[in-house]
């Protein structure tokens, strides 16, 4: 089932790029078919979920791969990734539906999207750190090619910045991870043995260095400061989709990795850092907030709006590790909350970079002083774009507010300090605030006259995710009964 | 889910979905009677709810459920929001004429959020409520979005509540830590230091959303919006569930033993000050701000020191009184164009049932007997004088200080000799849809006083906590002030000092001490980003080829010179090696077969062959033996 999953964007992939006479429109419509089956699949697969126990993996499936250094073709879900799927799913579909109008090389970028979405996908359910590794490089190379292809600006520079920068992230994410191998007694690269055995307990000077490795890599990838420069130019000169890619899923590779590997694996080293891993999360809060604050550039805000927003799930875990006992409710809460921010950031901030990408379609800026109260020729595009921006600030009503509201009540519980970072929260709602009102009110200006509304594909690709936002944050236990006994038992692993 | 329970959830989801759907349709004709119809069955169904008591939870996150429950308190509050909410939605058909899906649409979805904060009993429910109507109140104030300044006047009120917001977001932390649980009653309950953290919090969080000192500059602005969103927002809803939210949680500032007696000194002080601000206005809906936040400031004192039916009473009375004044404010600035009360000499007098309405509504502000805040206000300063002279001393003044500013209003809508005309873009008419809710509002206004008064506050007292009774004098004192107050505003010149008609300055202060810092902060950072960081990491990645380069040089020449010189090193040492093998090794080893050979000729000297010889030469020996043995034996 799972590797049904993985591999039939990859087949699809595949064909699409061999066979060069597939024409336009069929190899669009294939791309958003493939993507409707894979949602389906992934529904299925919530449908048939049940809960695993700790270090357990449910639809597990395990072949040998690389027995000689004890790797294996190991994939299965819990409660961490399952909602990582089913979003990644939605995420792609939506990219799917928001490209049907899309004119350049279709074929070739339908392909493309779907080997991103196999490898994508491939990260969440590997439960071998090889074979993690491997989509995970895999998922560089897909949208190094994305950007340089599809983007627009200085696309060639900010792809070769954006695939150096993770890549040599991946690279100290490798030696962590050949570190564990080594550790572990017997050697072996499988994620729940490796969780077991959990290596380097009792020697926190490997254990550190280990944990050091790993989290520089995830740290790169998600990004937190100060390895967050790649993801501003990248994301103002990527394609829409490509976007909404890179900030949806890519980014919660990074996060994942964290609840994933670094934790359970390491839980020894996890708590005698967590203080700095906090600290970590605060300054991103704070950091992205304020910079996002400042920026004039649509795309670049948003882009620094995530990595305020990964700096709340960096927090939050943090937090989980600073204390050894007790507490053990409001960690588990502050867990389920990164979780669910990962799931919220995705959809709302895919959407997000959908809609921004209409300004680049249009008129080809992403300069909020070129625009001035576009909410009058384009009102959709304005209401759309607004329910966007109230669900990333947070409003209750929006995932986003189920996410940043456990994490705080989870976090300051734990450690009270990390209320200081709840001036994230209103900086945000600030910077939102201060677009909206530059770029829909006011008398128009700009290249506001003759901009045309969203059109079907448009609104029908973010207006989703925002319903889907919506839907969790109305009524968030459909995904909280599937992220809450998983939470728990990764504040178990982190305990011990 | 029993039927009462339904009909809680009704009055919440109702008109909810109905404003969601609203907002996003281009149903303009059908917008403002589907509302009005949504706001009355809401109203049914929460007078019903008011009745029947229901409570309702649902799981929402681990440990803390979304819990609605009609109490005593709710049972009062709940009916007073959905009604000013209808009537102020009538007045609204009849004066909003564009974009009305979206107006009675976010109206709608308004008052969901402030049906659903008064019904909140846990942390996450009234969070939830408390952020939306806050968001909502964004999208009303701003709701004439081509003019920037009221967008602007919509973000400084959102954003200023949230800053207080960020209270409820740190008590929900300090609750889960405290071990009591989320529920809205069980917070006194929590363990010691983080019981002080959530009252803080909450306190915070209310003094932001009732406009209270220091956060009271956001409810000037947001008289940019439309009058019936001021007189929804700033009477019944929004600014009154500050005020209300203190009120529910009373038990848990007294449990702290600061909390009640700050928010009392705050609400004191405010109400004090806010007085004098609203009575330095020239602006109608200016001055009925400035007043809110002075009577809001009564609601908190109340909550401070334990009268909470007196402040219930209060806030109810308040919401009616106050929407009809900022109604009828909506009602001049249509007719006239113009809210300058300058401008509204005698409006009282051209169209009567306004002016009417608007003189009940002024009436009873001033505190003049027997209407309604006469009696609410007093039942609070009762028992402010209980906790404290100088709290009720203060309390005197602010009630003077109302009446003062109700009589500025009166005196200068009933004004003689002048006809208030219209100015531009005033229509010169009132409509029966904007009279008939004032006209309700008044009866509201005079009546609503007996919520304070025996024998009803004596069941109020005992179902909300508080003091039923009021001694008469202290009755008598209040109406004689109200009184005589009034009556000399009609000879005095009101002084109007700059930093009373400024608000304080606070606007100001706030852009100084928070706003510019801030984004001096951002751009400070951003600037770092750009120049700093990012240019690190380029730099790192440009001396990669700096450092290729480099080691293609040490390859070219040192490396590879090394080699060479190694190979001519080699060479040299061949050819030394070759010379030394030839001249010095070789010699040595002839020279040492020599030195054999001739060794080898001097042993073969002794072989003679001859016998005797041969014996000598084994005598010679064996003496030497014997010798070396007889030394070994000697020595020992």
């Amino acid at each position: 089932m799972l590797s049904l999953i993985v591999f039939l964007p990859l087949a699809a992939a595949a064909v699409l790029a061999v066979v060069p006479s597939i024409g336009a429109a069929a190899a669009r419509w294939a791309w958003v078919a493939v993507s409707v089956v894979e949602l389906l699949l992934v529904g299925v697969l919530w449908a048939g979920y049940e809960d695993p126990g700790p270090n357990g993996l449910a639809f597990e499936e395990q072949v040998p791969w690389i027995p000689g250094v004890n790797s294996s073709y190991h994939v299965g879900v819990d409660g961490l990734s399952l909602p990582l799927l089913a979003m990644t799913a939605v995420v792609f579909l939506a990219c799917a539906v928001h490209a049907l109008r899309d004119a350049d090389r279709p074929r070739v970028q339908a392909a493309l999207f779907l080997f991103l979405q196999g490898v994508s996908l491939g990260v969440f359910v590997a439960a071998d750190l090889i074979l993690f590794f491997v989509f995970f490089d895999l998922s560089i190379v897909g949208m190094y090619f994305v950007i340089a292809g599809w983007g627009h600006g200085n696309a060639v520079r900010s792809a070769l910045k954006f695939f150096l920068y993770t890549f040599l992230g991946s690279l100290a994410l490798l030696l962590g991870f050949i570190g564990l191998y080594v550790a572990a007694a017997p050697h072996t690269f499988d994620i729940p043995e490796l969780v077991a055995a959990a290596p380097l307990a009792g020697d926190p000077l490997t254990g550190g260095l280990v944990l050091a490795a790993i989290l520089v890599g995830l740290a790169v990838k998600t990004p937190t400061v100060p390895f967050h420069t790649w993801l501003p130019p990248a994301h103002t000169d990527a394609p829409a989709t490509g976007s909404a890619v890179l900030a949806g899923v890519l980014l919660k590779m990074g996060t994942y990795g964290f609840v994933r590997i670094a934790m359970p694996i390491l839980p020894e080293a996890w708590r005698a850092w967590a203080w700095v891993i906090v600290a970590v999360g605060v300054v991103s809060v704070l950091y992205g907030a304020f910079v996002a604050l400042a920026q004039t550039d649509l795309k670049r805000m948003i882009a620094y709006t995530s990595v305020n927003h990964m700096g709340y799930i960096v927090l939050a875990l943090g937090a989980v590790g600073v204390l050894a006992e007790g507490a053990a409710q409001a960690r588990s809460v502050a867990v389920t909350g990164a979780v669910v921010q990962m799931v919220s950031h995705g959809l709302i901030t895919a959407a997000l970079f959908l809609l921004a990408g209409v300004m680049q379609d249009r008129a080809g800026s992403y300069d909020m002083g070129s625009y001035g109260g576009l909410a009058a020729p384009a009102p959709r595009y304005a209401a759309l774009f607004a329910v966007g921006a109230f669900a990333s600030l947070g409003l209750p009503g929006f995932s986003g507010f189920i996410a940043e509201f456990q994490i705080f009540a989870g976090s300051v519980a734990v450690a009270p300090v990390t209320a200081v970072a709840l001036v994230g929260i209103l900086v945000t709602a600030a910077l939102f605030l201060r677009a909206l009102q530059r770029v829909f009110t006011g008398p128009a200006a700009g290249h506001t006259p003759g901009f045309e509304d969203l059109r079907a594909p448009e609104l029908w690709s973010a207006g989703p995710l925002l319903g889907l936002s919506l839907l969790i944050g109305v009524l968030p236990r459909v995904l909280l009964e599937v992220i809450e006994p998983a939470s728990a038992a990764l504040v178990g692993l982190v305990g011990r | 889910m029993t039927a009462s329970q339904a009909v809680l959830l009704a009055v919440v989801v109702l008109p909810a979905t109905v404003g969601a759907v609203l907002a996003l349709t281009r149903a303009e004709r059908a917008a403002a009677p589907v509302a009005v119809l949504t706001a009355a069955v809401t109203t049914v169904l929460a007078a019903v709810a008011a009745l029947t008591r229901p409570a309702l939870s649902y799981p929402f996150v681990a440990g803390a459920d979304f819990a609605l429950e009609v109490d005593a308190l709710a049972a009062v509050t709940l009916p007073m929001v959905a009604g000013v909410t209808l009537l102020v939605l009538v007045f609204a058909a009849g004066s909003i004429r564009a974009g009305r899906p979206r107006f009675h649409g976010l109206m709608l979805l308004f008052a969901a959020a402030a049906l659903a904060t008064a019904a909140a009993a846990s942390l996450p429910a009234l969070l939830f409520a408390w952020e939306l109507m806050g968001a909502t109140s964004y999208a009303l104030i701003g709701f004439w979005w081509r003019d920037a300044d009221r967008v602007s006047a919509g973000l400084t009120a959102f954003i200023t509540t949230r800053t207080a917001d960020l209270g409820l977001y740190v008590a929900a932390g300090a609750a889960l830590a405290g071990g009591a649980g989320m529920a809205l009653s069980a917070l006194p309950a929590a363990e010691s230091p983080w019981r002080h953290v959530i009252a803080a919090g909450i306190l915070v969080a209310a003094l932001g959303k009732a406009a209270q000192l220091p956060f009271s500059f956001w409810l000037s602005g947001a008289m940019k919006g439309p009058s019936p969103v001021s007189a929804l927002l700033h009477s019944a809803a929004m600014v009154a569930m500050g005020g209300y939210l203190l009120l529910r949680v009373e038990p848990l500032l007294a449990s702290t033993g600061w909390a009640g007696p700050a928010a009392a000194w705050i609400g004191a002080v405010t109400a004090v000050l806010m007085g004098f601000v609203a009575l330095a206005q020239r602006e109608l809906k200016q001055l009925l701000a400035a007043s809110t936040v002075a009577q809001l400031g009564f609601v908190v004192l109340a909550a401070g020191v334990g009268a909470v039916s007196g402040g219930a009473a209060h806030l109810v009375a308040h919401a009616s009184t106050k929407a009809l004044l900022f109604l009828a404010a909506g009602a001049w600035l249509t007719a006239l164009g113009t809210e300058e009360l300058a401008a509204l000499r005698g409006a009282g007098r051209r169209w009567r049932v306004v002016g009417v309405s608007a003189t009940v509504g002024a009436l009873a502000l001033a505190g003049i007997a027997p209407l309604s805040l006469w009696a609410t206000k007093d039942a609070v300063l009762a028992a402010a004088l209980e906790a404290s002279a100088w709290l009720y001393a203060a309390g005197l003044v602010a009630a003077a200080l109302s009446a003062a500013y109700a009589g500025k209003v009166l005196w200068t809508i009933w004004y003689r000799g002048v006809r208030a005309e219209a100015q531009e873009g005033g229509t010169g008419g009132v409509g029966v849809l904007e009279q008939v809710p004032l006209v309700v509002l008044a009866v509201g206004a005079a009546a609503l006083g007996v919520l304070a008064l025996p024998p009803v506050s004596t069941t109020l007292a005992q179902a909300v906590g508080g003091h039923g009774e009021v001694a008469a004098a202290e009755l008598l004192v209040s109406a004689a002030i109200a009184l005589v107050v009034l009556l000399l505003m009609l000879r005095l010149r009101v002084p109007e000092p700059g930093w009373a008609v400024r608000w304080l300055g606070l606007e100001a202060a706030a852009h100084a001490v928070v706003v510019r810092p801030s984004l001096g902060l951002a751009h400070a950072l951003a600037r770092f980003d750009d120049l700093v960081l990012d240019r690190a990491v380029t730099a790192a990645a440009g001396a990669v080829p700096v450092l290729a380069r480099a080691a293609a040089r040490f390859d070219d020449r040192a490396l590879d010179t090394g080699v060479e010189a190694t190979a001519h090193a080699a060479d040299a040492t061949g050819r030394g090696a070759a010379r030394l093998d030839d001249d010095v090794v070789d010699g040595a080893v002839e020279g040492l077969a020599g030195r054999v050979r001739r060794l080898g000729q001097l042993a073969r000297a002794p072989q003679t062959g001859a016998v005797h010889q041969y014996f000598l030469q084994a005598v010679a020996v064996l003496a030497v033996g014997v010798m070396v043995w007889s030394v070994y034996a000697v020595m020992g």
